[in-house]
Order: C-alpha cells, then sequence, then structure tokens
C-alpha cells in the first residue's frame, strides 16, 4: 500500500471507490440542473470571457469537431397606438444555415393581459421567458393583483443585468395593459430597458423599421394597425434570410390579448404581388 | 457616441445630454432621458454602456435616498460625487464594472453650484464646465471661448445651443435632440429641450437677417 501511494496510483480514478464514483457525479449533476431548484442559479459556460470566446469556440467549428450553432434570426415589431397595443413576429428559427423550424412561437402569453416576444437566442429567450411567467404569477398571487408591464420588465432588465457578460442573447418587448393604461417596453440582453411607441427587434428589424416607420400613426384604426404589423413583417421576412414562415399578429386592449392572424408569408407574397398589378 | 455637456455658472449648474438610445447601429428611440434626478438639488447626467447607465443612477439615486431615511439629511453634491467615484472605483477593480461616464451636478446651499466629472475609469474632478463623449470633442473649444465667470443661465443655454449645433454639423451621428437641466437654490428644473428642428429655424432666421444686411 505504501508503494502505491508514493507512486500517487491511489489518486488515479480507477483506484477510487465505486461510493466515491457515485458522490462525484451526483454533485456534478447537482451542479449542472441546480437552475430546476432555483431558476437564476444556472451552471457557467465551462470557459472564461463567454462574450469573446463563445465566437471563437463557434468560429473554429470545423477544425474542432465543435460545432455549435444556437437558434438565431428574427423579425418582431411591436407598436402602441390609439387602438392599444400592436404586435406581430415571424415564425423562423435559424440554427447559421440551417433552418430549425418554421412554425414557431415568437409571442409568448405571460398572462392574460401580457405578451412577450422572442428575439435573439432561442434558448435564452424561450428559457427566461418562462421565468419571468413564473415570477408574473408569484407577483399576482402575492399582491393580488396583476403585475404592470414596468415591473415585469424590470424583473426581466435586473436578470439581463445580473448575467450581463455571460454570453446571454436576447432582444425582448413586452407588451400589456395595466392601470397606466397600454404598455409597451423593449428589454435587451445588455440590460437596456426602455418604454416606447415603436420599436422592432431582430436580424429583419431594419427592414420592418422601414415600412412601419413610414406608415406609422398614433391615430391608426384596429384593422389599419393590423395590416401595417402584417404589411411590416411580410417585408422583413421578404428581405431577411433569416426570417420567414408565418407571420402572427397579437393585438392587447384593455380586455387583454387577442391573436389577429397567423397567415404564412407565402400567401401574403402572392396577396401583396396580386394588389400591385 | 453619445454625448454629456455640463456648465456651473456662478450660482447655477446647467447639464445637458443627447436623448439617442441605440442597439447596435439601429436608434431605437430618440426622446430618452439621460438625466436622472438623484436627490432635491442633485442631478446626474449619464451616457455609457446601454444597460449601465441606467441600472448604475438607480444604484446611486437609491442609496443616497437610504441614506436620507437613515441619517435625516440628505448627502452634499460632493459627498453625492465622492460616493459615486468610489462604487465605481470598486466595481472598476470586480468582475463586473460599469462602462459609464456621467456629470453630477448639484447645489450645495452653503457651497453653492458644483459640477463633477466622473468616468468610468472612476476618475472624478470638479470642473467649471465640461463635455463627455463623441460630441465632447466638438464642444470643449466652444466651451472655452464662450465660457466666463459671470455667466447667466440665459448665456449658458445659449452656449449649450452653439455645442449642439457644432455636434450637428460635424459629427457624423445623428443626435437630434438635447435635454437640458438647470439646478440652483430652488432645486432642479427642466428648461426646453435643445432640437435640430429648432436650431435649423434659429440659424435660418439669424442667417437671413444677415442676408438683409449684406444688401
Amino acid at each position: 500500500m505504501a508503494l502505491q501511494e508514493i507512486c500517487g496510483l491511489s489518486d488515479a480514478p480507477y483506484m477510487k471507490s465505486r461510493t466515491h464514483f457515485l458522490k462525484s457525479t451526483e454533485e456534478e449533476m447537482k451542479n449542472s440542473t441546480s437552475n430546476i431548484e432555483n431558476c437564476y442559479s444556472l451552471s457557467a459556460p465551462p470557459f472564461e470571457n463567454p462574450m469573446q470566446n463563445l465566437n471563437a469556440i463557434q468560429q473554429h467549428g470545423e477544425k474542432s469537431g465543435i460545432k455549435i450553432d444556437f437558434d438565431h434570426g428574427t423579425t418582431t415589431l411591436g407598436f402602441k397606438y390609439q387602438g392599444g397595443v400592436l404586435l406581430a413576429v415571424d415564425s423562423r428559427a435559424t440554427g447559421g444555415q440551417f433552418i430549425g423550424s418554421q412554425s414557431m412561437k415568437k409571442i409568448v402569453e405571460i398572462n392574460d393581459y401580457m405578451l412577450g416576444t422572442l428575439a435573439g437566442g432561442a434558448a435564452d429567450c424561450v428559457y427566461w421567458d418562462r421565468v419571468l411567467t413564473q415570477e408574473c404569477r408569484l407577483h399576482e398571487l402575492r399582491n393580488k393583483e396583476r403585475i404592470s408591464v414596468a415591473a415585469a420588465s424590470k424583473i426581466m432588465a435586473n436578470i439581463a443585468h445580473e448575467f450581463k457578460g455571460m454570453g446571454l442573447s436576447m432582444g425582448m418587448m413586452l407588451a400589456g395593459y395595466d392601470k397606466r393604461g397600454p404598455g409597451l417596453y423593449y428589454v435587451d440582453n445588455d440590460a437596456q430597458r426602455t418604454p416606447g411607441n415603436v420599436f422592432s427587434v431582430g436580424s429583419g428589424s431594419i427592414y420592418a423599421f422601414g415600412v412601419l416607420d413610414s406608415g406609422y400613426r398614433w391615430d391608426l384604426t384596429d384593422e389599419e394597425a393590423q395590416e401595417l404589423g402584417r404589411r411590416a413583417i411580410y417585408h422583413a421576412t421578404f428581405r431577411d434570410a433569416y426570417s420567414g414562415g408565418i407571420v402572427r399578429v397579437y393585438q392587447v386592449t384593455k380586455d387583454g390579448w387577442i391573436n389577429i392572424s397567423n397567415t404564412d408569408c407565402m400567401e401574403l407574397h402572392y396577396k401583396y404581388a396580386e394588389e400591385k398589378k | 457616441m453619445e454625448t454629456v455637456i455640463g456648465i456651473r455658472g456662478p450660482d447655477f449648474v446647467m447639464l445637458a445630454a443627447d436623448c439617442v438610445q441605440a442597439s447596435s447601429i439601429v436608434v431605437m428611440k430618440s426622446d430618452h432621458n439621460k438625466i436622472h434626478k438623484i436627490a432635491d438639488k442633485i442631478a446626474m447626467a449619464t451616457i455609457g454602456d446601454a444597460g449601465d447607465s441606467n441600472q448604475f443612477t438607480e444604484f446611486i439615486s437609491k442609496n443616497l435616498a437610504l441614506y436620507k431615511m437613515r441619517n435625516g439629511y440628505e448627502l452634499s453634491p460632493k459627498a453625492a460625487a465622492h460616493f459615486t467615484r468610489r462604487n465605481l472605483a470598486d466595481y472598476l477593480r470586480s468582475r463586473t464594472p460599469y462602462q459609464v461616464n456621467m456629470f453630477l451636478g448639484g447645489f450645495d446651499d452653503k457651497e453653492g453650484p458644483e459640477l463633477h466629472f466622473i468616468d468610468y475609469l472612476a476618475n472624478a474632478k470638479s470642473l467649471p464646465f465640461g463635455a463627455q463623449g463623441y460630441g465632447g470633442y466638438f464642444s470643449a473649444s466652444i466651451l472655452d471661448r464662450y465660457y466666463h465667470d459671470k455667466l447667466t443661465e440665459a448665456e449658458s443655454y445659449e452656449i449649450l445651443k452653439k455645442c449642439v449645433a457644432e455636434i450637428q454639423k460635424r459629427l457624423i451621428v445623428n443626435l437630434k435632440n438635447f435635454n437640458v437641466v438647470v439646478i440652483d437654490k430652488n432645486g432642479i428644473k427642466n428648461l426646453e429641450p435643445i432640437t435640430s428642428v429648432k436650431l435649423d429655424a434659429a440659424i435660418a432666421a439669424a442667417q437671413g437677417a444677415q442676408g438683409v444686411r449684406a444688401h
């Protein structure tokens, strides 16, 4: 035994007892699933400075064989007008050049009076939107009243601030109706949070902004607003390869949100082409 | 790309900040207020990393409020500047430094008006006037040229207008609106924002007047 000690054999993994192995595995399991018990306790990426090094790892994917491309690319828009808040989004999820899904729901129904949109890393957005939904419900149970859009967006901004620099990628809009009337907030992974009348987020946002800004007025009727949102997203799906699929339009009024339409962008393409003739 | 300007007069401090909020190359908003009231007679004009500037100013202002609650009196502007600087210095040496630059303007009933320059390296200095951000490069010489010790509020506002006009003329980035705040013995007051539309009208009027004289 003494010789083993001197040679350091007892430290070798095959010399460890089975119970020890189980314990370390258990520990590892616990660490990597800690977010199930506490959703804010995420295990950090296994490399330092995630913001820069994740990009480096992704760029070396071909050589190293570690190919990770997160689902990305989106066009979402939202605006306030006299009739409430309108949200319109596409439904395409892409990982690099690959279209992962054409039927994603990028508008999350947080409660009957609040909607959130997802843009950026699909996993990050879905995960944190779920956490936000939970927090909003807890707020409702604790305070016996619905959470305001301002408060909900602040929860999101605080989360983003907590994980700033860890490589989260999100750009979301929160739309809802509370005591203060219609609310629309923009929150992103820089922990930037701001209320506003017109927002568009995602890779196709530049195209959507073009249509949106040129057609936007406060006194838009409901139909005009819906059509403006739909058109802006359609034109973004036309120009932006990372946006496409179904154009979903939602509206939030004092009675809560309603889903206005879910139209395939191809259908819209031929419809608008027909109108131009 | 953002800009803040501060001027200290004999009995007031004036702060100006642009109103642009951007995400990569897109202007998300052009009416975003960057001058925050952090105590009765202290305001902070903060620029820098998108989320940080809001989060940090809020952190400072809530701490000042807490101090007031605990002690029954407010932190003086100078003390607030030191507190802010110290926090920035501590965060600078942590894993999550705040990327913020600011002017802290305040009016102390005993000491008079104060203007403090503070940057993300936790460098703090009391100044008669100054400017930060890209627009700061264009404003510096204007402030040097027109600043004097007996500045009135109206003169100071005119200097700010000159700075904004120059920024809008020479800086490549579009900074349309500037919020202006003045702090004096009566507290904090918002002045009329300086906008490009108003400036264009003023410049046109001035050129029109010159034209008449030339004839």
